[in-house]
């Protein structure tokens, strides 16, 4: 039996999706046999940031209204083993699915994977509900905004509502230099309020936003700080101890070899 | 009724201590403190004043209930009741009731709202977006971050302290403050609001006593 894990925030567009297609496709090259089952209703993406729109024929209401069978609106993810998506429909709105039967086929999913990562809409109201009904674990995201850590605080209150206790945090598109100069809310201090075990934190990263637009998950080149970064979180998923990103860049080749002369 | 104590008396240094069982049907509970008082501790306990501290377990009692053993032991113009341990009925936070203070624990997050009724010790965080109110006094060993309302039934007497202050707005009675732009300080530490005045005012924890000298409450 797999473990459903939902990866949600409250506010939008601070990287629920783009944290799903990374976890999701590191766990697949962790060798892990992976699902992502996309909730936004109305506002697919996850399959775009994927790569793998133009594969759709079948999505989540479809399964849900009996149009097809589960199987047949799963699209494998050719390169890689044992990954696939449920994606959204693109035409309805939230309303056309509810929780209890997002539970179940979530419920059917967990017989054959063992993760099913859910990518939550943003908000709080039906398609919350729907994400979280099937979830057995939910790991929050947020930005280092206060906009953000407010929506997350709210978030997570209502997941220990729904019996989500102890869910898992990921700081998201953190940026050095503002760390560094106090413009932006600091890791601690993230972690103070909202009080949760932090899973890792993703610096903020041009090349996120590059591989959204090729539909490669960041998490497939081994060099990128972000993919490193959403490498140590499936690790830590899966039991390994990682230690926290060091912020601070690593000194280029040139300050070494200035340092060596003097010069640095 | 079985013969089994239900009630148990124990001397102790400044009076007796009343064990009340836990479990038992409460009417069998009245029903042996009378007999204990009236027939076979009668001798007992009459004569000087007594203290009488009265526990009653994790049976979660309601005003009702403390007011009939109130009663019974009233009776007795010898015995007079100086501390009441108990749990209140559905407040499955609540750790413990003492001296006047309902003792609460977590975190009130964002969207979140935590009343209260009388004073409130409160161990935990109030998150920005949060609110904790009470009837009576606040204090909270934690930081309060969101919003806090004491005396919210008009009682401009109660203060509001905290190991950690930054809300985003407090109020006492019907007095609102809004901290950061009135007081000229972001967050403080080991400080309380009262209301002076009219006005809110704040001021470290260790001045308390000249503004509340009837602090702590007493039972
Ligand atoms: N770590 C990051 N660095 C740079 N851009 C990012 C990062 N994470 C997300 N983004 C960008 O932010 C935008 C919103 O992300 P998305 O995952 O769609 O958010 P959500 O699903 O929460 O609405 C996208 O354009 C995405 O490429
Ligand atoms: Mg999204």
């Amino acid at each position: 039996m797999g473990e459903a894990i939902v990866i949600t925030s409250g506010k939008g567009g601070v990287g629920k999706t783009t944290t799903s297609a990374n976890i999701g496709t590191a766990l697949a090259l962790q060798g892990k046999k992976v699902v992502m089952v996309d909730t936004d209703i109305g506002l697919r993406n996850l399959d775009v940031v994927m790569g793998l729109e133009n594969r759709i024929i079948y999505d989540l209401i479809d399964v849900s209204d009996g149009r097809c069978r589960l199987a047949q609106a799963l699209i494998k993810d050719k390169r890689f083993e044992e990954l696939y998506l449920l994606p959204a429909a693109q035409t309805k709105d939230k309303d056309a699915i509810t929780p209890e039967k997002v539970k179940k086929i979530v419920g059917e999913l967990k017989k054959d994977f063992e993760f099913v990562i859910i990518d939550c809409p943003a908000g709080i109201e039906q398609g919350f509900k729907n994400a979280v009904a099937g979830a057995d674990k939910a790991i929050v995201v947020t930005t280092p905004e206060n906009a953000a850590v407010r929506d997350a605080d709210r978030v997570i209150g209502l997941l220990e509502n729904n019996g989500l206790r102890g869910p898992k945090l990921i700081i998201n598109r953190i940026r050095q230099k503002m760390l560094k100069s106090g413009e932006m809310l600091g890791v601690d201090e993230i972690v103070s309020v909202l009080a949760i075990d932090l899973l890792g934190i993703v610096p903020d990263d041009e090349y996120v936003i590059k591989c959204a637009n090729t539909g490669e998950p960041t998490v497939m080149s081994p060099n990128s700080r972000a993919s490193i970064a959403y490498r140590n979180i499936a690790r830590r998923i899966l039991g390994d101890t990682v230690p926290l990103m060091r912020l601070e860049d690593k000194p280029g080749l040139m300050t070494k070899v200035k340092k060596i002369f003097g010069l640095g | 009724m079985t013969s089994k104590h239900l009630v148990s008396i124990k001397g102790v240094k400044d009076g007796l201590v009343f064990k009340l069982d836990d479990q038992c049907n409460y009417d069998d509970l009245l029903q042996e403190m009378r007999d204990k008082l009236e027939k076979t501790h009668q001798r007992f306990l009459a004569g000087p004043q007594i203290h009488v501290h009265l526990k009653f377990g994790k049976r979660p009692v309601t005003e009702e209930q403390k007011d009939q053993i109130k009663e019974i032991i009233g009776r007795h113009g010898n015995l007079e009741i100086r501390s009441i341990d108990c749990v209140m009925p559905n407040s499955p936070g609540i750790v413990q009731e003492a001296a006047g203070i309902t003792v609460k624990r977590g975190i009130v997050r964002s969207g979140q709202t935590l009343h209260c009724e009388g004073n409130v010790l409160f161990l935990g965080d109030v998150n920005p977006g949060g609110s904790l109110t009470s009837s009576g006094d606040i204090y909270i060993l934690g930081s309060l971050r969101g919003m806090a309302h004491a005396g919210a039934s008009g009682n401009e007497e109660a203060i509001i302290s905290a190991s950690h202050m930054k809300p985003t707005q407090l109020r006492i009675g019907s007095v609102i403050s809004r901290p950061p732009d009135e007081w000229g300080v972001e967050e403080t530490y080991m400080e309380f609001a009262y209301v002076q005045d009219g006005k809110m005012e704040i001021d470290k924890i260790h001045h308390l006593h000249r503004v509340r000298p009837d602090l702590p409450p007493q039972p």
